[in-house]
């Protein structure tokens, strides 16, 4: 039995959230440095093909993984969702939490809209190319590519206050919150 | 009152001689005006481009070619090399920096007429906030009535910029530091 609640991450969750935080890292350190390369650098190309294909898996990650928490959560009875008393920090993680999805599927569209601008594709790893949308705005790619910048720097910015948060949880309230998302449960978690 | 009349006529004559030329305004609006521009890519073949936004007006008379006048406008940021992440590249600081300069203009100065069709055009071109004098043929396609009521004029001219002359330093190969630029635009008669 897969569970969520409590702090104990089934494999799936800790997957999605360890494969999610590396790639967009990844990312996020390549988008720096791939517009920084110049005309005769190897990799001028290859960077940005690289780097739009991990952002589609990313996406795809995301999709996943907001299914399975949906599902993780309808999964508990009602009962222990209005049992679940939430004081302001667990509220405010709880907040952290969505905007940190929203921002991900932000970045992912904006960079979806600078490579999509003038109706071209996006490839994904030479495997198949995902078609722009029907309709688009003036200086797509220049808009999408100011909010794709800013959006990235909030998401990395976020990520650091959740990642002081879980280390909060570690060396300040000593539980074992950051254990459990490297650790699978594998007890039956009772949710009373 | 012959002498009076003499004199009028004198004045009309000479003072008309010297009104200038008929105006011209560049038809953008019907899209019968295009700036190109032309560069080699790694040496191998050419990569086309336009500016879509531009507007200007010239001067023309056919009698007194030598007074003709033209300014162009150039919006930057219209770029378009029928790739928009290229374009994207273009208008940033590696190559236009539209945000900085938004525009780029040709005055031009002074007209040496070499016939009926062909004349020597001389003008401050300003690209990239750099301003520098030019000289570039341009030839004269065509004058007349339109079948809608108005009168236009249409010309051609081509010239070669070096990339570093106006700033733009960005490293596309030693192929690629000349850009050429074509204009082919008509005015209609204001």
């Amino acid at each position: 039995m897969k569970t969520n609640s409590e702090h104990h991450f089934d494999i799936a969750t800790i997957l999605l959230h360890w494969g999610m935080a590396l790639a967009i890292f990844f990312l996020f350190g390549l988008g720096l440095y791939m517009v920084e390369l110049t005309y005769y650098d190897s990799w001028y190309r290859d960077s940005t093909a690289l780097h739009k294909s991990v952002g589609l898996c990313v996406i795809m990650l995301l999709v996943i993984r907001v299914f399975w928490c949906l599902k993780s959560v309808l999964g508990r009875s009602r009962v222990s969702l209005h049992q679940e008393q939430k004081n302001l920090e667990q509220k405010l993680a709880v907040f952290v939490h969505i905007l940190l999805y929203i921002l991900v599927t932000f970045v992912c569209l904006s960079g979806y809209f600078i490579s999509t601008a003038g109706g071209r594709d996006v490839e994904f790893f030479s495997w198949f190319a995902l078609p722009p949308l029907p309709v688009e705005i003036e200086n797509q790619e220049d808009i999408a590519g100011d909010w794709h910048y800013y959006l990235a720097w909030g998401l990395i910015g976020l990520s650091a206050l959740h990642t002081l948060a879980a280390l909060k949880h570690h060396f300040i309230d000593r539980n074992n919150t950051l254990i459990n998302m490297l650790k699978p449960s594998k007890t039956k978690k009772g949710n009373s | 009152m012959k002498k009076i009349s003499l004199c009028l006529m004198l004045a009309i004559v000479c003072f008309s001689g010297s009104i200038q030329a008929a105006k011209y305004k560049i038809d953008t609006e019907g899209a019968h005006a295009f700036i190109t521009f032309k560069i080699k890519h790694l040496g191998y073949s050419w990569l086309l481009g336009r500016f879509n936004k531009f507007e200007g007006e010239f001067e023309y008379d056919a009698n007194q070619p030598d007074k003709s006048a033209i300014k162009v406008l150039i919006n930057t940021s219209s770029v378009d090399s029928n790739h928009a992440e290229r374009d994207k590249h273009l208008r940033g600081e590696d190559f236009l920096n539209v945000g900085k300069f938004p525009e780029a203009k040709f005055v031009s100065k002074k007209i040496d007429v070499v016939d009926v069709e062909n004349a020597n055009m001389i003008g401050d071109f300003t690209l990239h906030g750099v301003t520098k004098e030019i000289s570039f043929p341009v030839q004269k396609i065509g004058e007349g009535k339109d079948p809608w009521g108005g009168y236009r004029a249409g010309f051609t001219g081509k010239t070669e910029l070096k990339l570093s002359d106006y700033g733009i330093t960005y490293n596309l190969g030693p192929a690629s530091t000349i850009v050429e630029i074509e204009l082919n635009l008509e005015g209609i008669r204001q």
